[in-house]
């Protein structure tokens, strides 16, 4: 410190009253819903419709928090040969008090049957209320955000490279 | 008016103003602070802008337990929030807030009174800190004492620098004798009363005996319920009556570009900017060490004043 003295001390009643002038940034959470950013991990969803019961995300899950249960139908179509077999989905539970929201039972699922949501407003009182089945998790499908648009400097998306390839062989 | 009657009026009119005061300061204090920090302070309690909040704690600290701890001194740990918090009751009984008959008690010795009574919260903060029968409140209670008793002194020195400027130790006659350029002649003597006066009520920057970082809460910890709302209810009326005795003696009191009828605004007003730095000040500076504090007081404001002291003689004289 240098010059006259006080000087610093001026600086910080500057400082606190610059501070009381200005606008807080606080947004008041219950009242106004936080900006989340995009591809926020809020929960797990299920689209019941295109899950096969491959078990593939049971199976890949770190922490074993995802249960599934299933029985086999026979689907009889006239004229076919011989009835066909299909898995039917009896439950499909994902316990939120074990998932470590690593998202690999999304990434690893095939027939995009799972999504992340930014919903996280699923707080409970018993940790055991946490399991959610496949009803609830069905539920939360209709907060599943569009996917971003691709990123307008970024490399173009594989299937797109691969049908301009496709064209431009058609055409010359 | 019958005597009765006007006592009545008088002594209620102060107890509301002991009662309200601190209140309003307290919650300048949750916003104040709160956006000094760029937060929004409380915002519920109330509907609007949460200005209900000091009454909703109010309302807690009653239903709290009142737990008094089994190594504690029994009367002297539950006489002491009163004995803390009593003293500035009877402080502003005197304290002038317009020109003519708008004071509690107009009294020829006031500031005598004034000096003497606030001595007394000292006695309390002793008293809580030595019969808790905890470590913590004793250490606070031991700075306290060496803080109090050490800003005593040139908290009257410069009070008494007022009082022989203008002559007289009524605080209705020394802001009758209160002229603008005092502020000027006077700055050395407002700034030793001012930063004295906050060490006086343990006030941040000035708080090494609460010191809620490295002592728990200094001679509060043991304090629950309706006495830790007492002990924080003389913290604020603490700032209340150290604004208003600043106001009184330095700042001219009723004076103002109004009319006279309007002084008590013109009282209030300055009060409430007083308060309003010592929130300021809160909120920017850290606490002094405990030798700082020793330091500040005697190196820096007991000169000042003994200075000050001989600088308004001098100009007496020559007056």
């Amino acid at each position: 410190m240098s010059g006259v003295p006080g000087t610093g001390l001026a600086k910080g009643l500057a400082v606190t009253l610059g501070a009381m002038t200005r606008r807080a940034h606080t947004r008041q959470y219950p009242d106004t819903p936080p900006d989340l950013p995009p591809r926020s991990r809020g929960v797990i969803a299920l689209l019941e419709e295109n899950c096969t019961v491959c078990m593939l995300c049971a199976r890949e899950c770190p922490d074993w928090c995802i249960y599934i249960d299933s029985h086999k139908e026979e689907v009889h179509t006239p004229g076919a040969a011989r009835a066909r077999q299909r898995n039917v989905l009896d439950r499909f539970a994902i316990d939120f008090s074990l998932c470590m929201y690593c998202g690999i039972c999304i990434e690893v699922c095939p027939f995009d049957a799972l999504f992340w949501t930014p919903e996280f407003e699923y707080a409970e009182h018993d940790i055991r209320e946490l399991l959610h089945e496949k009803g609830r998790l069905g539920e939360w499908m209709v907060t599943v955000p569009p996917p971003p648009a691709n990123d307008p400097n970024g490399e173009p998306a594989k299937e797109e490279a691969a049908a301009r390839k496709a064209a431009e062989g058609a055409a010359g | 008016m019958p005597v009765a009657v006007e006592l009545v009026v008088r002594v209620g009119a102060v107890v509301a103003a002991f009662l309200l005061l601190p209140l309003l300061v307290g919650q300048t204090e949750h916003k104040v602070m709160a956006h000094m920090q760029g937060r929004l302070g409380p915002m519920y309690a109330g509907g609007y802008h949460g200005w209900a909040q000091l009454i909703a704690d109010g309302v807690k600290f009653v239903q709290k337990e009142d737990v008094t701890p089994r190594g504690a001194d029994r009367p002297v740990f539950q006489l002491a929030p009163a004995v803390t918090l009593l003293p500035y009751l009877l402080v502003l009984l005197v304290v002038p807030l317009g020109p003519g008959d708008l004071v509690g008690q107009p009294l020829d010795a006031g500031l005598f009174l004034v000096l003497a009574v606030l001595a007394v919260p000292v006695v309390g903060v002793m008293m809580a800190a030595w019969a808790s029968a905890n470590k913590y409140s004793l250490l606070g209670g031991v700075r306290g004492a060496a803080q109090l008793l050490g800003y005593e002194l040139p908290f009257v020195l410069s009070a008494a620098s007022v009082a022989m400027a203008a002559g007289t130790l009524s605080l209705p006659g020394i802001v009758a004798a209160w002229r603008p350029w005092w502020l000027l002649w006077q700055l050395p003597a407002l700034f030793v009363f001012f930063v004295a006066g906050v060490a006086e009520i343990r006030r941040p920057p000035l708080d090494a005996p609460i010191a809620d970082t490295e002592l728990v809460f200094g001679y509060k910890t043991e304090y629950t319920g309706m006495r830790f709302a007492f002990m924080m209810l003389a913290e604020y009326a603490g700032i209340v009556v150290i604004a208003s005795l600043t106001t009184v003696l330095f700042l001219g009191g009723w004076h103002g570009p109004a009319p006279e009828q309007l002084g008590w605004l013109w009282t209030l007003l300055k009060i409430f900017a007083v308060c309003f730095v010592i929130i300021w000040l809160r909120v920017t500076f850290p606490r002094l060490r405990v030798d700082q504090l020793q330091q500040l007081c005697w190196l820096v404001l007991v000169p000042l004043a003994l200075g000050q002291l001989v600088l308004t003689a001098a100009v007496r004289m020559v007056i």
